[in-house]
């Protein structure tokens, strides 16, 4: 059964295991993990030569970040003006309050333009809102044009990384799944002769298929532009050759100004793919007589997006530009992928966007998928204090565990309210030690060490030691000394 | 100059012997060091693991009791993060103005242990002698949270017959994270696996870092694995001289 009927089972995080259980298998996958470092490697060298030549980089991550947060401020006021400016060009805008809605009114489009099929650019915001299954739903087929999004088309997969959803797949496995499904014998695995399969593949849907559905990098308010950026020309070619344009963006994508992409584009490039500019970016205002789609619809998308937007701490993680840097630097997600976040939205960035865009109903694991390193902060070209938000993020989800029953079977949670207790008081915390030193003398072997432990106290011993506890605190020592000297 | 020792509830209860050789070495530089008994625990487990009430209790409780002391020095920088940036937080939303403002003026006076030596003390050179090969590990905190720089590694140039060991991804983080060790066991397990590997890579003697909490989780899996390679804390190299050499660990 094809992926786009099957719907994104893995990716959605109402269905999705918790963070924990969901990496495991990926790291029993040497060929993922492998795939998975040595691709992030190669982005993280490439970002880290291109942003070591630009020597105000501070400044323009500064200006970036500057420009985010002002159009977050002022958001209202930002998309009206888009709205305004797009409809003037000649383009309809259409107003989502969820995912269910934006689902409809593409559907409702498709259905009115009669299409039987529709050719896609990538677009994370289209899997956030599972768009493919309910096109597929509705007896439309859609085809996938971006490299990556073919091959986990073809591949019944999803995507891992939001930049590079085909991070996972290694060449020899795209040599596979090409020659399986598009019936090519002796196909080599020669990235040229790859690139050229595909590239016949998509021929055809471009030259045939009439309608075209695309996501946005910005939205220009000043002008009422759409702006995609792009390395392969497939986006170029869907916003060309097809008769109907159908974009779909979050409300968070506004920019105030053209020529706050002067900004953007240098951070997104440096920091997305390490280039200085991307190869292909493509803006268009509305609808141009004789010259590329001639009807234009945008999509602007909340879902969950104001509420995030109402939270002081929390606005931040909209500045995002969806580049992937915290992706390709994070030590968690570089040891399991994509896929164990259950999101479209993967590593740092998703383990704080995910659980905001459920209303913390699900999700709930993913604020703790961190080991709070901070090395997304520093490399965040827009400055989104990630671990700021997952501190946010992780004392709302304690404060829900209080407020349940689920804390009663929580080990964990007992553990730190009563170590709370026990911090309160000096005396309280001597005795602890001493319980403490005297307890695990039991687990403790006679190397000093301790290699085995029950229950959380397993989750340590099950990959490292424990030296037992010494016979004397520090403050026992300095009592003694304190009392010698005396 | 007179400083007050927050040793920490982990090296207060684990790791006594880098709580002795920070006095040793301060001492042996001239420092009047004084320990507060009613100290207990900065709060940085509990503001990690989303319980900030009890993390704001905590650290009331630390700013009170230091809020006539000349100057508190820490040696370990992830408990220096905890008050430099999650106090202001805890406090805006939960403290009053008195607390606000007794912390405003502890924090400038709070300084992680080679920070004092290097900034307040003004030494890089302290006397010791450590003939060994020591890879440097930055601890995310150090690195990312105080940016210490090259602090360590500056003092740890000036021992006597330490050969430093450079590592490779050397500021990539060691996968221990509080109770993300335990809540996220495997994958933490893998990013120490990573970590140990670049770690052997730089065939050292001991691996040293400003936090015991890294340490103690580089330094399990080393014994786990047999491993030639042991764990230092950054003060006891500093304070071992020769002919009293340190008790390692």
């Amino acid at each position: 059964m094809s992926q786009a009927v099957a719907g994104h089972p893995i990716l959605d995080p109402v269905l999705a295991p918790t963070f924990p259980k969901a990496a495991l298998p990926i790291l029993r996958n040497a060929q993922l993990r492998k795939n998975v470092t040595h691709a992030t490697d190669v982005i993280q060298a490439k970002r880290a030569k291109l942003v070591a030549e630009k020597t105000d980089w501070q400044d323009l991550r500064s200006a970036a970040a500057e420009i985010r947060a002002h159009a977050l401020e002022n958001l209202g006021e930002y998309l009206e003006q888009f709205e305004a400016r797009c409809t003037a060009a000649g383009g309809t805008v259409h107003w989502a309050s969820d995912a269910a809605e934006a689902r409809q009114i593409i559907v409702d489009l498709l259905r009115e333009e009669k299409a039987s099929e529709v050719i896609k650019i990538k677009t994370m915001t289209s899997a956030e809102i599972q768009l493919n299954p309910a096109i597929e739903a509705a007896g439309i087929h859609a085809y996938e044009t971006d490299l990556a999004e073919i091959i986990l088309q073809l591949g019944d997969d999803e995507p891992s990384h939001i930049v590079v959803p085909a991070l996972h797949v290694n060449r020899s496995q795209v040599r596979e799944i090409f020659a399986r499904r598009m019936g090519i014998k002796d196909l080599s695995d020669d990235p040229q002769v790859l690139t050229g399969a595909a590239r016949n593949y998509l021929r055809q849907k471009f030259l045939k298929v009439p309608t075209a559905i695309s996501g946005a990098n910005f939205l220009v308010a000043e002008t009422g532009a759409v702006a995609v950026v792009e390395s392969e020309g497939n986006g170029r070619m869907c916003l060309t050759l097809p008769r109907t344009m159908i974009t779909l963006a979050g409300i968070d994508k506004v920019i105030p100004r053209f020529k706050d992409l002067e900004v953007m584009l240098q951070v997104l490039a440096r920091s997305a793919t390490g280039e200085r500019m991307n190869p292909y970016t493509s803006l268009w205002t509305g609808v141009t007589p004789g010259d590329g789609p001639q009807r234009f619809h945008v999509v602007l998308l909340d879902n969950g997006r104001t509420s995030i937007l109402a939270k002081p701490k929390e606005r931040q993680t909209l500045r995002c530009i969806r580049c992937a840097a915290c992706l390709n630097t994070c030590p968690v997600y570089r040891q399991t992928g994509g896929h164990a976040y259950g999101s479209v939205y993967a590593g740092p960035i998703g383990a704080i966007l995910t659980p905001q865009l459920m209303h913390l109903e699900h999700a709930q694991t993913l604020p703790f998928a961190s080991s709070l390193c901070a090395a997304c902060y520093e490399v965040c070209p827009v400055k989104i204090n990630i671990p700021e938000v997952l501190l946010e993020l992780r004392a709302q989800v304690v404060d829900q565990e209080r407020k349940g029953m689920d804390k009663f079977k929580d080990l964990l949670y007992w553990g730190l309210r009563i170590a709370n207790l026990i911090f309160a008081r000096a005396w309280l915390f001597r005795t602890a030690q001493w319980g403490g030193r005297i307890g695990l003398r039991f687990f403790t072997g006679k190397d000093g060490w301790i290699h085995w432990m029950p229950s959380w106290g397993g989750r340590w011993t099950v990959s490292r030691d424990l030296r037992g506890l010494p016979d004397q605190t520090f403050r026992q020592w300095w009592a003694a000394r304190a009392k010698g000297a005396k | 100059m007179r400083a007050s020792l927050f040793i920490t509830c982990y090296n207060d209860t684990l790791y006594p012997e880098t709580g002795r050789a920070v006095v040793t070495l301060l001492e042996r530089l001239g420092v009047e060091l004084e320990f507060r008994a009613a100290q207990t625990c900065c709060g940085q487990m509990h503001a990690n693991t989303g319980f900030r009430a009890e993390a704001f209790s905590q650290a009331k409780r630390l700013v009170r009791l230091y809020s006539d002391a000349e100057a508190v020095v820490i040696p370990s920088s992830s408990c220096v993060c905890m008050m430099r940036d999650q106090y202001p937080g805890l406090f805006e939303e939960l403290g009053n103005e008195s607390l606000r403002r007794d912390f405003a003026a502890l924090l400038p006076r709070v300084y992680e242990l080679t920070e004092f030596l290097v900034d307040q003390l003004k030494v890089e050179d302290v006397g010791a002698y450590f003939p060994h090969r020591v890879a440097y590990h930055p601890s995310c905190h150090a690195l990312r949270g105080l940016h210490i720089g090259d602090r360590p590694v500056r003092l740890l140039n000036k021992v006597r017959g330490l050969e430093l060991a450079p590592i490779e991804n050397v500021d990539r983080c060691c996968g221990f994270g509080g109770t993300f060790s335990v809540k996220n066991f495997e994958v933490s397990s893998a990013m120490l696996g990573a970590k140990v590997h670049d770690l052997l890579s730089t065939k050292a003697d001991y691996c040293t870092a400003v936090d015991n909490s890294c340490l103690m989780h580089i330094g399990g899996a080393l014994h786990r694995q047999y491993a030639g390679m042991r764990t230092i804390h950054i003060a006891q190299i500093l304070a071992a001289t020769e002919g009293a050499a340190e008790e390692a660990a």
